[in-house]
C-alpha cells in the first residue's frame, strides 16, 4: 500500500433533509484500490460520492481527497454519473463528450492547444476501446456505447481517483463485463483507486479489493469474504438473511424487498 | 414599386439589419434552447415581453415598447430559468403566466387607441416601425449578447448536457441557467418586436431544429443554425415588401421548409448509417 491515500474519511458524518445517512465513517483507500458499494436506496451511497466531489460538506468528521479538502473541479477526481440517454438529436459526438471532461467547465472560445486536446481525447477513446465511436452522434449509440464514452470522459483528465454511481446499470451481461474489464485495466495500469456503486456485486465481484456495505445508517467495511456473509449482512438489515456461495455468485436470500442482488452476472 | 427600390429604402435597410442582427443571436442561441428543452419556456417568454411592449404602449407611448418588452422578457425568462428541471411543474407554470401574459397584453391594446398597426406588430411582427436609433441599439445589444454567450457557451453546453458531471467539474449550473436566462430574455424582446410574440420560435428553435437533423457536430450545428435563421429573416423581409404581406407567414413558412427539408437529409442519413452498421455487423 502507497503511504498517501487516494482519499481519506475520519468519523464522517451525513445528513441529508435532517435525516442522517451514516455516521462514524472510517475509510482509508489506497491508490489502486477497487472499492464497492452496496446498500438499499437511501442508504447514502450515491451520496458517499457527492462528499468526495465536494458537492456535498460533511456534517461531521473530516475528508481529505489526496491529501486536500474535497473541492469542486478536483482534476484528479473522474466521475461517471448515473446512466441517462443522450437525446437522439443531440448534436454532440463521441469525441466532443470526451472532450467535455477535459475543457468543458473553462470559460471562452479555446483557441489554443488544440491538438494536445485532440491527443489525449484519442488517447481516452483509445482506452475505452471506443476510437471508432469518435465521429457517430452519442444519442444513436447504445447504453453500453454510451457508457463507455462517460468513462472516457471522466479519464481523459488522467484522474487519480475514479467515481462511478451504477456504471452497469441497464446494461446487458456481455457489456458488463467489459465496462469491468476496462476500469480493473485503468486501476491496474495507472494505479486509479476505484470507487464504484452498485446493487450488483457478482459482476464486479473479481475486481473488489474491497465492499462499504450501506444499510440504515449501519455499515460494514471489508473484503468481499469478510462482509457478504449470512452473519454480518443478517446484522446489517435486522433481519435473518442468507448469504449463498454458488460457484464464483453470491446470491442473498431475504430482505428482498430491500434490494435487488439477484439478477447481477453469472 | 419594384422589390429593388424598396430595398434601396431606409427603413427597410434598417429592418434589414436588424434581422441580420436577430438572426445571428436566435441562430447561437438556438442549439442551447432544443438541447435544454426550453421551447415552451421561449414560447411563454415571447408573450410576456408582448404583455410588457402593449403596456409600455399604452401608458408611455411607440417609443417605450422596446423598453416594456425587453422588461417583460428578461422579468420572465429569470423566473423560468430559476424554476427546476421538473419538467411538469416546469411546464404548468410556464402555461399559466403564458396565457396571463397573454390576456394582459390584448387588454393593454384594446384600451390603447393610438395607430392600429401599432398594435398587431408586437404580435405578427412588424418592421417599418425599426429606425435607425433601433438599429444602432439593437447592433450594440447584439454585440453585447454575443461576447457573454461566446465566453459562457462551452460550460453552458456541458451544464444542459449533464448538470451533475458539470457542477462536480466546477461549472457554475445555477449561475449559468441565469446568465442564460437574461440572454433569451433579451434575444426574445428583440425577436418580438421583428417577427412578433407568435413566431419567435420559428428562430429560436425551428433553425436549430434542422441543423440537429443533418448534423452531430455542436458547430457546424450552430453555424447551419444561424444560416438557416439568416435565410429565413431576410427571405423573409424581402418576400413580404413584394406581397405587401407582414413578414411573420414568409419567415414561417421559410423556416418550416428548411426544417422539412433537414428532416428528409437526416432519415437519408440515418438509413445510410444503419445499412453500414448491418453490413459490418454482417
Amino acid at each position: 500500500m502507497s503511504s498517501t491515500p487516494s482519499f481519506r474519511l475520519t468519523g464522517a458524518e451525513v445528513r441529508r433533509g435532517g435525516r442522517t445517512l451514516w455516521t462514524g465513517l472510517d475509510l482509508d483507500v489506497a491508490p489502486g484500490e477497487f472499492v464497492t458499494v452496496l446498500g438499499p436506496n437511501g442508504s447514502g451511497k450515491t451520496t458517499l460520492l457527492s462528499v468526495l466531489l465536494g458537492l456535498l460538506p460533511l456534517a461531521a468528521g473530516t475528508c481529505e481527497v489526496g491529501g486536500h479538502a474535497p473541492r469542486r473541479g478536483n482534476a484528479t477526481v473522474g466521475y461517471v454519473p448515473q446512466h441517462t440517454n443522450v437525446d437522439p438529436l443531440t448534436p454532440l459526438r463521441g469525441r466532443d463528450l470526451v472532450g467535455l471532461g477535459l475543457d468543458g467547465h473553462r470559460f471562452g472560445p479555446a483557441l489554443r492547444g488544440r491538438a494536445e486536446r485532440a491527443r489525449k481525447v484519442r488517447e481516452a477513446l483509445l482506452q475505452v476501446d471506443a476510437l471508432d465511436l469518435a465521429d457517430d452522434p452519442v444519442g444513436a449509440l447504445s447504453g453500453g456505447e454510451q457508457q463507455r464514452l462517460r468513462i472516457a470522459q471522466a479519464l481523459v483528465g488522467d484522474p487519480g481517483l475514479l467515481l462511478a454511481d451504477e456504471p452497469l446499470h441497464s446494461l446487458d451481461l456481455a457489456r458488463q463485463r467489459t465496462v469491468v474489464d476496462l476500469l480493473e485495466r485503468r486501476r491496474r495500469e495507472h494505479d486509479t483507486a476505484v470507487v464504484l456503486v452498485t446493487h450488483e456485486l457478482n459482476p464486479v465481484l473479481p475486481v473488489t479489493d474491497r465492499v462499504l456495505y450501506l444499510v440504515d445508517g449501519q455499515f460494514r467495511i471489508g473484503t468481499p469474504d469478510e462482509v457478504m456473509t449470512s452473519e454480518t449482512l443478517s446484522e446489517l438489515y435486522r433481519t435473518e438473511v442468507d448469504v449463498v456461495r454458488i460457484r464464483d455468485r453470491i446470491v442473498v436470500v431475504g430482505a428482498e424487498d430491500r434490494l435487488v442482488h439477484t439478477g447481477g452476472g453469472p | 414599386m419594384s422589390t429593388v427600390d424598396l430595398l434601396s429604402l431606409d427603413f427597410v435597410r434598417n429592418a434589414l439589419i436588424a434581422g441580420v442582427v436577430l438572426a445571428v443571436l436566435s441562430g447561437l442561441l438556438g442549439p442551447v434552447v432544443v438541447g435544454r428543452g426550453m421551447a415552451f419556456s421561449v414560447h411563454g417568454t415571447a408573450e410576456l415581453a408582448f404583455a410588457g411592449g402593449a403596456g409600455a404602449l399604452l401608458v408611455f407611448g411607440t417609443d417605450a415598447v422596446g423598453w416594456g418588452a425587453l422588461v417583460g422578457a428578461v422579468l420572465v425568462a429569470l423566473l423560468f430559468g430559476a424554476l427546476g428541471r421538473a419538467q411538469r411543474e416546469r411546464d404548468s407554470v410556464i402555461g399559466v403566466l403564458l396565457s396571463f401574459g397573454l390576456g394582459l397584453g390584448v387588454l393593454f391594446q384594446s384600451l390603447y387607441t393610438g395607430r392600429s398597426a401599432n398594435k398587431f406588430g408586437l404580435l405578427v411582427g412588424q418592421i417599418v416601425g425599426v429606425d435607425v436609433g433601433d438599429v444602432l441599439t439593437l447592433a450594440i445589444v447584439g454585440v453585447v449578447v454575443l461576447g457573454v454567450f461566446a465566453v459562457v457557451r462551452r460550460p453552458l453546453l456541458f451544464a444542459s448536457l449533464d448538470p451533475e458531471v458539470a457542477a462536480a467539474r466546477g461549472v457554475p449550473v445555477r449561475a449559468l441557467s441565469i446568465v442564460f436566462a437574461v440572454l433569451l430574455g433579451v434575444t426574445v424582446a428583440l425577436g418580438v418586436q421583428i417577427v412578433g410574440a407568435l413566431l419567435v420560435l420559428c428562430l429560436l428553435i425551428t433553425p436549430a431544429a434542422a441543423a440537429a437533423q443533418v448534423t452531430a457536430s455542436p458547430t457546424l450545428a450552430s453555424v447551419l443554425a444561424v444560416v438557416f435563421a439568416e435565410v429565413a429573416v431576410i427571405g423573409g423581409i424581402v418576400a413580404s415588401l413584394d406581397a405587401g404581406l407582414p413578414i411573420s407567414p414568409f419567415v414561417a413558412s421559410i423556416a418550416f421548409a428548411i426544417y422539412v427539408g433537414c428532416r428528409a437529409l437526416g432519415a437519408l442519413r440515418t438509413r445510410r448509417r444503419a445499412t453500414r452498421a448491418t453490413i459490418m455487423a454482417g
